[in-house]
């Protein structure tokens, strides 16, 4: 029981009951394709807009995440309006969040690491797409830290 | 009008920010998948270094969708640059500029500064502090708060998730506070 339990604490999880096979996943590939290069066209990727973010110098990071919230809220709001169904046919889920202290200590310490990068993981990937090698190094370690909190998960809040 | 030159600019907030709200229901009605990047960290543990933490061992193969998203992101940000790449330097604004050129930043070309994201920087302590640092910080941080700007920001809020804009919150006031405490003595010491 305990694993599903953790299986499902995952952010971003597979709700498809159905199996997908290479042809099936290859559509989140072009999706990330399509992403990404929104990533480098809009400069999201860029540690100087991350600061210019950061120092309140302008309005162009909080109107892309605002305008990407809003789209995104609306697009929810119609799923759940009009029960849309997946192109499998399936309804789609949504996992309610709950409260835990690590949200706050986390989060805090993902926005130091934020400003320090320039990038948040999206961003990473599309950072060393554009050929910023060095990248990888920040990518390994941010894989390093994922492992380290799983290792010492049962220790922290 | 020339369309492909109009592509080839960077692209404003109101176009990039819908375009990546889409990719919401996109996820969603394409094949139930809920939208998070910093998943893919955590697959990737999984998938390599399992080390019986219950943490990581799951079946990260029913999870693949979220590794062949961020590929995808890799190759985007590749062809971005190939083929729509935009010669002109990242319009910031001035002051950022001078506030930076005070911290000792001085090339402004490229999405990154060279002078702190420079392969030559990569074993010294400036490497130390940006790179391995600031990485294990995201890595860490984004799966201790259970996820992070795309999971929690876009995907949480859009879902009108309280703990979501807790946890934006929290990763605005960690932004802020590197920038605005720290950064200035890390430029300093390094």
């Amino acid at each position: 029981m305990e694993k599903v339990e953790e299986t499902l604490m995952c952010d971003a999880p597979n709700d498809l009951k159905q199996e997908e096979h290479v042809v099936g996943n290859l559509k989140y590939g072009i999706l990330g394709i399509l992403f990404g290069i929104v990533f480098v066209k809009a400069e999201i990727i860029s540690w100087f807009r991350i600061q210019e973010m950061f120092r309140l110098q302008s309005f162009h990071m909080y109107g892309v995440i605002g305008s990407a919230i809003a789209v995104a809220m609306l697009s929810v709001w119609l799923i759940k309006r009009f029960r849309l169904k997946t192109l499998a046919g399936e309804d789609v889920v949504f996992h309610p969040k709950s409260f835990r202290p690590g949200q706050i200590y986390g989060g805090l310490l993902f926005g130091l690491g934020w400003a320090l990068t320039g990038a948040c993981p999206g961003p990473l990937f599309a950072q060393i797409g554009t050929g910023y090698g060095v990248v990888i190094v920040t990518l390994l370690s941010a894989i390093a830290g994922t492992w380290v909190y799983g290792f010492f998960r049962d220790k922290l809040p | 009008m020339d369309l492909f030159g109009l592509i080839r600019q960077p692209w404003p907030w109101y176009v990039a920010g819908p375009l990546i709200g889409l990719t919401v229901p996109a996820l969603l009605l394409s094949g139930n998948k809920s939208f998070g990047i910093s998943s893919s960290l955590r697959h990737l543990c999984a998938a390599c270094l399992p080390a019986n933490i219950p943490f990581f061992t799951y079946d990260w193969k029913r999870e693949v969708w979220n590794l062949v998203f961020v590929t995808g992101i890799l190759i985007g940000g590749f062809l971005a640059v190939q083929f729509l790449h935009n010669p002109a330097e990242v319009q910031i604004s001035p002051q950022t500029v001078a506030d930076l050129k005070a911290l000792g930043v001085r090339h402004f070309t490229g999405m990154m500064p060279a002078d702190i994201f420079n392969v030559d920087h990569l074993f010294t302590l400036k490497g130390l502090a940006f790179f391995v640092l600031g990485g294990f910080l995201v890595g860490f941080g984004s799966r201790m708060a259970g996820g992070c700007t795309s999971g929690h920001a876009i995907m949480g809020i859009a879902n009108l998730q309280g703990p979501s804009v807790v946890a934006t919150c929290c990763f605005m006031a960690g932004g802020f506070a590197m920038t605005h405490l720290f950064l200035p003595h890390l430029m300093k010491l390094l």
